[in-house]
């Protein structure tokens, strides 16, 4: 038996350079004006989708921040069966149908297929951007998304949220705004409207830590192509949650889709923000915002909201949109040094 | 029929000589088939009795001796779901499951067929829920008869690495494009360690190439899969997949042949045993054909003239193949074993006797319901369903209502 040798003690580690937070690189958005928006058209014209449509717009709007080949998965949906009955198709890109729920895990199978056999010279280097309504991400789907978050794959996903199963003809969803009318939450003695909150998506794909996370709405197509554009170059999984509103389901006239968007921002009811690696940055501040009955006002969904004995729930809306945008104010100020501080 | 030459045997026997033996698993066997096949995505989701193979080929991804990409997902929906879309861009793909995975996929099931998607998805056989169950019967497999998969059963764990290999071969032909279940029974098959003779990775590198699909989700020629087709279209694709499994039955022989070639192993769609001069058949599928065969020996013993009939292609069925094995005999036992509750018969006497229905004369054909839930079934029981059967023949009685081997009733 050898004697064994007490081994030399490991070198000291030269000191440790003190941590400072790297300063987050500036982020050149790729479009500035309206001019440099490309005239090709990927999406359309023969989509059967309604007048006003606020899908149409989005899927249009987003073709538009392609960087290359891409490859779209849509999930069951509007924009899916009024852009695809066969033999017709609106689509100029390669762009898939599966099923309603899964469309995260099919786009986690493409892409990593895409990976390998792109090492192997098999295929060509394409992104892959996911499609899908608030039904078919926000609720059903809401497994194969956080699945597909969490294991990281370089993967963009949109939520196109208009706020209910328009679909199958008007049906609340995990994303129906409090109050809202729908068919499955009817108005009467007993209840009005929607008697829950809406899911707080853009959280949760927060929460899975993923590199990129955005709401926007088609009211600001600057900020909405720039992000969907920024969330395709982002390496790893990309999350943006953008409010298309829909004509026939929010009853309201169809000139008025892209009015209603914006009121949505300007009242405070959907806040447009973003989360790059953690920091949260709010988009679009709303200095001299408007009361929420401003833009309640303009759907017939909410029509008994404005009426006086459902003053209550008129106060309630408001108070719960004002304690959001507070929730976020304070998630930016928590994060972004370059937060304004009042 | 393919008449082999003295030459041909010689050379197949010499094949299989070269061959390692390995002493696997049934699990192992497929997973060990799926590692050599070049499969491009592997998506998977642990269950019992199927957990083995996906736990293997984890191990050949850390270890770096599969290039595929292997998918952690979080559920089976979404392992078929990234068949799916992996196979729509033109990849190989690979995944396995059991019970209730199977039937918590069973929607994507039948997209995958529809998108005509060449998965291979090895199935270990186990019962379905309530109450739990982990063992071996066919209640998952037959319960997605109709999802326009293709479908095998393997017997031992030989034929699970044999069936898994040729399955790419099948499923992958252009004019098929159907995806295919490789079945292997739940603990009997998926976890008994045998003998296996394995093949080269060179040699089984010539069989599958990587995969070169010609219809897929390419920038360059962009195209729709998945579109909606209504009344006036929808049919027509229900029907052109029907066209596929008729495609795939006409292959099958090429596609044993080839196989015998380069392995030294001849299949065939089924597998007669001593039916030449038999009066009765016993006809089973996967493991229990084996127990099947002793019965048989068993029965000879005893000078009664019994032969067995092992239905390895299940889907497409082959017809005119079980009508030519059973054409001569007087009796048949059907051994099934799933539950079709209600039904008339369980799901392989019915096919079995809409195959006979055909023939000038049907022989007297009873329906057995056995191991529901892994019990066990002994040769003496199988036996005794064959004489029972036989018996009934004797009295010209056509049928009787289904019977159940070794269950305790009322």
């Amino acid at each position: 038996m050898t004697t064994e040798q007490t081994p030399p003690p490991p070198p000291t580690p030269p000191p440790a350079p003190t941590p400072t937070a790297p300063a987050p690189k500036p982020y050149t958005p790729f479009l500035t004006k309206l001019a440099d928006l490309p005239l090709e058209e990927k999406f359309g014209p023969g989509h059967r989708l309604c007048s006003g449509c606020g899908p149409a717009i989005t899927m249009r709007m987003m073709t538009k921040a392609f960087r290359g080949p891409t490859i779209i998965f849509n999930a069951t949906s509007c924009v899916e069966v009024s852009s695809s009955p066969f033999p017709y198709t609106a689509w100029g890109v390669p762009w898939a149908h599966v099923l309603f729920q899964n469309t995260a895990a099919c786009a986690s199978g493409a892409v990593e297929a895409i990976n390998k056999m792109c090492e192997e010279g098999r295929a060509k280097k394409s992104d892959v951007v996911v499609v899908g309504g608030d039904g078919g991400i926000v609720d059903i789907g809401i497994a194969a998304l956080s699945g597909a978050l969490e294991r990281g794959h370089d993967l963009c996903i949109i939520c196109y949220d208009n706020n209910a199963y328009q679909n199958t003809g008007i049906q609340r969803s995990g994303a129906t705004p409090l109050g809202a009318w729908t068919t499955t939450s009817e108005v009467g003695e007993k209840q009005q409207g929607k008697t829950e909150w809406q899911k707080d998506i853009l959280g949760i794909a927060i929460a899975h830590n993923i590199p990129y996370a955005a709401s926007a709405t088609i009211a600001d197509w600057r900020d909405f192509i720039n992000k969907v554009r920024r969330a395709i170059e982002v390496e790893g999984p990309a999350f943006l949650h953008v409010l298309a509103p829909c004509q026939l389901g929010w009853r309201y006239d169809p000139s008025q889709t892209i009015q209603i968007a914006r009121l949505a921002v300007d009242t405070k009811f959907f806040p447009v923000y973003e989360c790059v690696d953690g920091v949260y940055t709010i988009n679009r501040r709303v200095p001299s915002p408007k009361p929420v009955v401003e833009y309640l006002k303009t759907q017939g969904r909410f029509r008994h909201v404005l009426e006086e004995k459902n003053k209550w729930l008129l106060e309630k809306i408001q108070q719960g949109v004002d304690k959001n945008w507070q929730r976020i104010v304070n998630l930016e100020r928590a994060t972004n040094p370059a937060a304004p501080k009042t | 029929m393919t008449l082999v030459t003295e030459a041909e045997r010689k050379e197949e026997a010499r094949k299989r000589m070269e061959q390692k033996v390995l002493g696997l698993r049934g699990d192992d066997a497929v997973a060990y088939a799926a590692r050599q096949a070049n499969v491009d995505v592997i998506s998977a989701y642990p269950i019992t009795p199927q957990t083995i193979i996906v736990e293997e080929l984890s191990r050949f991804a850390a270890n770096g001796w599969i290039k595929a990409k292997y998918i952690n997902v979080e559920s089976e929906h979404s392992a078929m779901s990234g068949c799916i879309g992996a196979a729509l861009v033109g990849a190989r793909t690979f995944t396995a499951t059991a019970s209730q995975g199977l039937a918590y996929m069973h929607e994507a099931l039948y997209a995958a067929s529809g998108m005509r998607c060449p998965t291979v998805m090895a199935v270990a056989c186990r019962a379905l829920s309530a109450p739990l169950n982990i063992h071996g019967d066919h209640s998952d497999v037959l319960g997605s008869r109709d999802s326009g998969w293709m479908q095998v059963f393997c017997e031992n764990a030989q034929e699970s690495y044999d069936l898994t290999l040729a399955a790419f071969k099948l499923a992958e032909d252009e004019k098929v494009l159907t995806p295919i279940m490789v079945n292997l029974d739940g603990f009997i098959t998926s976890h008994c360690l045998e003998r296996v003779n394995v093949l080269p990775d060179e040699v089984v590198n010539q069989y599958l190439p990587p995969r070169n699909a010609k219809l897929k989700l390419d920038p360059d020629k962009p195209v729709t899969f998945g579109a909606m087709a209504l009344p006036d279209y929808y049919f027509e694709f229900k029907r052109q997949q029907e066209g596929a499994m008729t495609e795939a039955y006409r292959l099958t022989p090429k596609i044993w042949r080839e196989y015998a070639i380069i392995s030294g192993r001849r299949y065939a769609n089924v597998r007669p045993y001593k039916l030449n001069d038999a009066e009765v058949a016993i006809v089973s599928m996967g493991s229990t054909s084996g127990t099947a065969r002793y019965a048989v020996d068993e029965l000879r013993n005893r000078k009664v003239r019994a032969g067995s009939l092992n239905i390895r292609l299940f889907r497409p069925w082959p017809g005119p193949d079980v009508a030519r094995a059973l054409k001569k005999v007087k009796a048949v036992a059907v051994l099934d074993k799933a539950m079709s509750f209600g039904a008339p018969a369980t799901t392989l006497f019915e096919d079995i006797a809409t195959t006979l229905y055909a023939l000038p004369k049907q022989p007297t054909l009873v329906n057995y319901v056995y191991g529901l839930g892994g019990r066990d079934v002994t040769i003496a029981q199988i036996s005794k369903a064959a004489e029972d059967v036989l018996k009934l023949a004797r009295q010209r009685k056509k049928t009787v209502p289904t019977r159940y081997l070794g269950v305790r009733d009322q």
